[in-house]
């Protein structure tokens, strides 16, 4: 198993996940399967290879500094699960 | 007269002529929609009187003899996954349930500005990761040729409303192949373009190096008309490319010429099914037959491609779906029963002496994250969230996202060979027909090994298509992939067109009862 | 400092600068400060589901123009990463930064302190690059329930980040590099520098090196946050530096021995506080953000910056006093009040002739002037050729220096001319028989200071002076002196 119970737990705090105890143990077991699988790639020499982060290897997109109307607050806040007249709402951040 | 079967090429002639208006013809769609959308389960929502007042807006300004839109008058599906003004976008996922974008994406926008009537927005795998459509929160979708079996994935809801004759013309977006794979269980036409060519604004990101919006319909001239009205420049994307736009439907009746036909040696291997072999084989043969030289041609990398699309996919959607943690729209845990929930823990910790174990509890903002995500994604969207985390995290970085995009470059090389030798290749869309319902649920790993035709055009940025090319002995379809260079569109087209003026796979419906 | 030989304090810096462009780095809402909260955002800078960014061309240019002007290296490619954390004023769950090809590294700026504070310094840059700020979370407690409020019109602001190599050896010092730095860029107009608003945050890292038997020995590297003025950060290290020593002699930790430690700067308490850090929030997953192509540099557009970045200040101070021929004080006085200011200076003094005179004037009249009014130059009533004329007035005797003052204040208040104001003050060029006849009379009404005068008792011309000022404001007092004595001596009354 490439993957332990405990590192899968980790991962799933990064990725502000919570898993079940039935969850953890199945995701532990396919994320292990797929994560075997994919280091095929190790077969490679890659050392030479420039990694290629876009499908289209563009340069210099820019658009020019010129102020647009922004949204009506009230359609920048319409699909807020929690807010007020003017602001997004959550549990307090202190402490966190 | 019932226009169901009809080309969308052939309705925008008959509402320039006036034969039918628009609004008869959406009510066809409607009606076809009415009877047959309850087992099928293509679409989310349909906005029928919307459709209907556009419609006849539409009527009214052709009878005025105003100049309108390339599309004008006819009925288009759009995936859930793009963004539409004031129109529910839930992309199939519990997490954007309720969720009503404030803006149309640029390619919505191009559908209304070419005067299209938005029908309705076609269900999908959740966040469209997924091949079968089995993953929307909102139920699946089912293939018209066989209600058991899978219409594919993700835009299985934009394959099966064309299949079914409740859209003339459908919009998705193709990740792995998540237009050509549904368009070939479908037996339609499905077109990935190349990327750069659609913009993505406004299209709910999955993996933004691989996302590309794309057209299905039944025929290809009628791909090439929506294309036509999808590409172009996007100011708003900073990926989109600045090249114009071709005539699409124009250059896809071309006479075909000599064709330069590659044939990969890879992917006439182990796990490809006999009937799609041979039906593909034979479609390469009527190319053949009419003048296309055909060799093979070899991928050295291809057999990598699944490996490093299953490790470049999931880190970019692990950073794009970050975005959903219950704060400023979407889905949020019941804050209330998570405080609770959490005082209780830290009680028992406490009891129990354990009181590294109550300090290392989480924070309740921490929690709110945890429990809003955990409750709101189905398991393929976890999964796929925590691969990709697993990727990019410190000390793993280097051995996988990094590999993955070094051998991404080396699969583009063998393309970039390749197309030195051959104007396209060609070769099956999928390793099987479209599979049972539920058959490959539980196996990820397997479920992914699907896309291996697929995934190649994405993670190069190159154009393919899928087609029909024939149908195995129970009658379900199989397609045809062409890949052809980036921005070479035209050239998919044409020999799709070509082969659809010799053959008649793509005339053949489904029979829906 | 009692720890002076026990040991070096050890600070780099990190300092955000919110790069003065109208809109923000990634989507075109303003970037304009103390709007009401989320009335300046869109489906970009919220991070609505399908909307991309697009890199604002004016702030990379002004980020280009202040990593040239602090010498930095700047590679010829450059791209934008993906910094994933989770945060409520973070609304995609990362941050557009640079990571590992910053847009400029390796460059310097000298600093230096005319008092003496410190040594002459070169700090060094490690690096200067380009990201997006977050937004804004606000704690309301409201009927013991509480919650946080976010305000998302900041998010996407764009920030340069700069930072040092630990080469500062003392508050003093990090204060002077903050002060130079913030210099430079309101030189070169691409932040206002505003700490209040915002414009300008710093965080510093702090150990010590101490000196043992043993050697040199280095305590752990601490980081500081949350300190809102340049004071603040003078006294947040000095306290800093005295804890970790106090830390050192009770436990003896060495640098390596612990995590690092982040803590926040009270301003009320003067102390600094350990803030909790959890170990799995630092695994950013840096990755190219793919919604954005590079960034490449020609050695033409670096040349270009070059071109447009003017006469900077470590320049302009030596220039000023081989110009006009004041000291190194003066100069570093004038040069950091900032490029109007100096222009104001040097039309004063070029129109003048004189350069220490305007200099005096603008150290002891202008600049006080300008802070009694919490006014800025730019808005000073008193134009550059009036002061002018005013001092050219004084250098021909026309009006003393003191009574210069009176007029100099008019202007200011009738936003007048020299001239104007002398008239309006009655001051005309005083005939020189009649201050004579003056003198006569006060001396023939005084007579126990003419006694007093004979005697040589200078003392008493004070109050004669007085006198004549009295019946004639305008009098040139050193002028009026010498005729009382002449009169006295001689006799003529
Ligand atoms: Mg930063
Ligand atoms: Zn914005």
């Amino acid at each position: 198993m490439p993957l332990s119970s405990a590192e899968v737990e980790k991962v799933a705090l990064l990725s502000r996940l919570l898993l079940g105890e039935e969850e953890l143990r199945r995701m532990t077991a396919q994320l292990g399967d797929v994560v075997e699988y994919v280091r095929q790639l190790d077969e490679l020499d890659t050392t030479a290879v420039e990694p290629m982060a876009h499908a289209a290897e563009l340069s210099n997109v820019f658009a020019p500094d010129e102020v647009q109307p922004s949204l009506d607050r009230e359609l920048a806040l319409a699909n807020a699960p929690k807010r007020d007249d003017e602001c997004y709402r959550v549990p307090a951040v202190l402490g966190d | 007269m019932s226009l169901i079967k009809a080309s969308a090429t052939d309705l925008l002639g008959y509402l320039q002529s006036g034969q039918v208006s628009a609004v008869e013809l959406l009510k066809q769609y409607l009606d076809r929609i009415e009877t047959h959308d309850g087992s099928i389960h293509a679409y989310l929502d349909v906005a029928r009187e919307a459709a209907l007042e556009r419609a006849e807006s539409i009527d009214r300004r052709r009878s005025r003899g105003e100049r309108l839109g390339a599309l004008a008058g006819l009925p288009v599906a759009v995936k859930d996954v793009l963004c539409t003004a004031g129109w529910a976008t839930t992309c199939g996922s519990r997490m954007l349930q309720n969720y009503c974008p404030p803006y149309d994406a640029t390619v919505v926008r191009r559908l209304l500005d070419a005067d299209a009537v938005l029908v309705g927005k076609t269900n999908m795998d959740e966040f469209a990761m997924g091949g079968s459509t089995e993953n929307s929160a909102f139920g699946v979708t089912r293939n018209p040729w066989d209600l058991t079996r899978t219409p594919g994935g993700s835009s299985g809801g934009a394959a099966a409303c064309v299949a079914a004759g409740m859209a003339p013309l459908s919009v998705g977006s193709d990740t792995g192949g998540s237009i050509r794979q549904p368009a070939a269980y479908c037996g339609v036409v499905g077109l990935k373009p190349s990327y750069g060519r659609v913009s993505r604004y406004g299209l709910v990101a999955f993996a933004s190096s691989l996302d590309q919006v794309g057209p299905l319909a039944a025929t290809a001239e009628d791909t090439a008309l929506l294309l036509e009205v999808l590409a172009g420049h996007d100011p708003r994307d900073s990926t989109s490319a600045k090249v114009p736009v071709p005539d699409y439907l124009l250059a896809s009746r071309q006479p075909l010429g000599a064709l330069r036909i590659g044939l990969v040696r890879e992917h006439f291997g182990a796990g490809l099914d006999s009937e799609v072999d041979a039906a593909v084989r034979e479609a390469v043969d009527w190319f053949r037959d009419e003048g296309a030289e055909v060799k093979e041609i070899s991928l050295p990398h291809s057999r990598y491609a699944i490996s490093t699309y299953y490790i470049i996919a999931p880190s970019e959607a692990s950073s794009n779906l970050a975005r959903y943690d219950g704060v400023h729209y979407g889905y949020r845990t019941d804050e209330r029963a998570m405080l609770g929930e959490l005082q209780e823990s830290r009680q028992r910790l406490l009891q129990e002496g354990d009181n590294a174990g109550a300090e290392n509890l989480d924070g309740t903002l921490v929690r709110m994250y945890r429990k809003t995500r955990a409750e709101a994604f189905g398991p393929e969207v976890k999964r796929r969230i925590m691969l990709g985390t697993y990727a990019l995290s410190a000390g793993y970085y280097d051995a996988y996202y990094l590999k993955a995009l070094k051998v991404r470059r080396l699969i583009r090389q063998d393309f970039d060979a390749a197309f030195n030798e051959v104007d396209v290749i060609m070769g099956p869309t999928t390793p099987t027909p479209p599979f049972r319902l539920g058959e490959m649920i539980d196996d990820p790993l397997k479920m992914y090994l699907q896309d291996l035709y697929t995934v190649s055009a994405n993670l190069t940025g190159i154009c393919a298509m899928s087609l029909p090319c024939g149908q195995t002995g129970a009658g379900l379809p199989i397609g045809l992939q062409i890949h052809a260079p980036a921005f070479h569109e035209h050239r998919l087209l044409q020999a799709a067109r070509a082969f659809q003026q010799g053959t008649d796979w793509h005339i053949r419906r489904p029979d829906l009862c | 400092m009692m720890a002076d030989t026990a040991y070096e304090v050890i600070i780099g810096l990190e300092v955000h600068v919110q790069l003065q462009t109208q809109s923000k780095l990634f989507c075109r809402c303003s970037t304009r400060f103390g709007a009401p909260p989320n009335t300046q955002t869109c489906p970009v800078c919220i991070g609505l589901p399908g909307a991309l960014p697009v890199m604002n061309e004016e702030a990379f240019r002004l980020a280009l123009l202040t990593a040239v002007a602090l010498e930095c290296e700047i590679p010829s490619f450059t791209k934008w990463d993906r910094k994933n954390y989770y945060y409520p004023d973070l609304p995609k769950g990362y941050q557009i930064s640079q990571f590992d090809l910053p847009m400029s590294c390796h460059g310097g700026l000298e600093i230096s302190d005319a008092k003496g504070a410190f040594p002459d310094r070169r700090v060094r840059i490690l690096r200067a690059h380009l990201e997006e700020d977050a937004g804004k979370s606000m704690h309301d407690e409201v009927a013991g329930k509480a919650d946080s409020r976010i305000d998302l019109n900041r998010t996407g602001t764009p920030l340069l980040e700069i930072v040092t190599e630990p080469d500062m050896r003392s508050p003093q010092e990090a204060k002077g590099f903050l002060t130079e730095l913030k210099l430079l860029l309101t030189y070169l107009g691409v932040s206002d520098c505003n700490m209040q608003e915002g414009s300008l945050r710093v965080d510093a890292n702090v150990n010590l090196h101490v000196s043992t038997p043993g050697g040199v020995v280095a305590t752990p590297i601490v980081e500081i946050k949350n300190m809102n003025s340049f004071r603040a950060v003078e006294r947040a290290l000095a306290y800093e530096a005295e804890r970790q020593y106090q830390v050192w002699l009770e436990t003896g930790r060495k640098k390596g021995d612990v995590p690092k430690q982040t803590r926040g700067w009270d301003d009320q308490a003067q102390v600094t506080r350990g803030q909790r850090h959890k170990e799995e929030s630092s695994d950013y997953r840096y990755f190219p953000d793919p919604d954005l192509v590079p960034v490449r540099v020609t050695p033409a557009q670096i040349e270009e910056a070059r071109q447009r970045l003017g006469e900077l200040p470590a320049a302009l101070r030596s220039r000023l006093q081989s110009d006009y021929g004041i000291d190194a004080y003066s100069a570093d006085v004038l040069v950091n009040q900032g490029r109007l200011l100096v222009q104001y200076f040097e039309a004063v003094a070029q129109s003048t002739g004189d350069g220490k005179r305007a200099s005096n004037w603008m150290q002891q009249d202008v600049m006080r002037s300008l802070n009694e009014r919490s006014m800025v130059i730019g808005d000073f009533p008193v134009s550059a050729p009036a002061l002018a004329e005013l001092l050219s007035a004084v250098q021909r005797d026309e009006i003393d220096n003191t009574r210069a003052k009176d007029v100099f204040a008019r202007m200011i208040d009738d936003r007048c001319s020299a001239s104007d104001a002398m008239a309006a003050l009655g001051i005309a060029k005083v005939d020189e028989a009649q201050t004579v006849e003056l003198c006569r009379e006060i001396l023939r009404a005084n007579p126990k200071a003419v006694a007093d005068l004979k005697e040589g008792k200078q003392k008493a011309v004070g109050a004669l002076i007085g006198q004549a000022k009295q019946r004639n404001a305008n009098i040139n007092p050193g002028r009026i002196k010498e005729i009382f004595l002449d009169l006295a001596r001689s006799e003529q009354i």
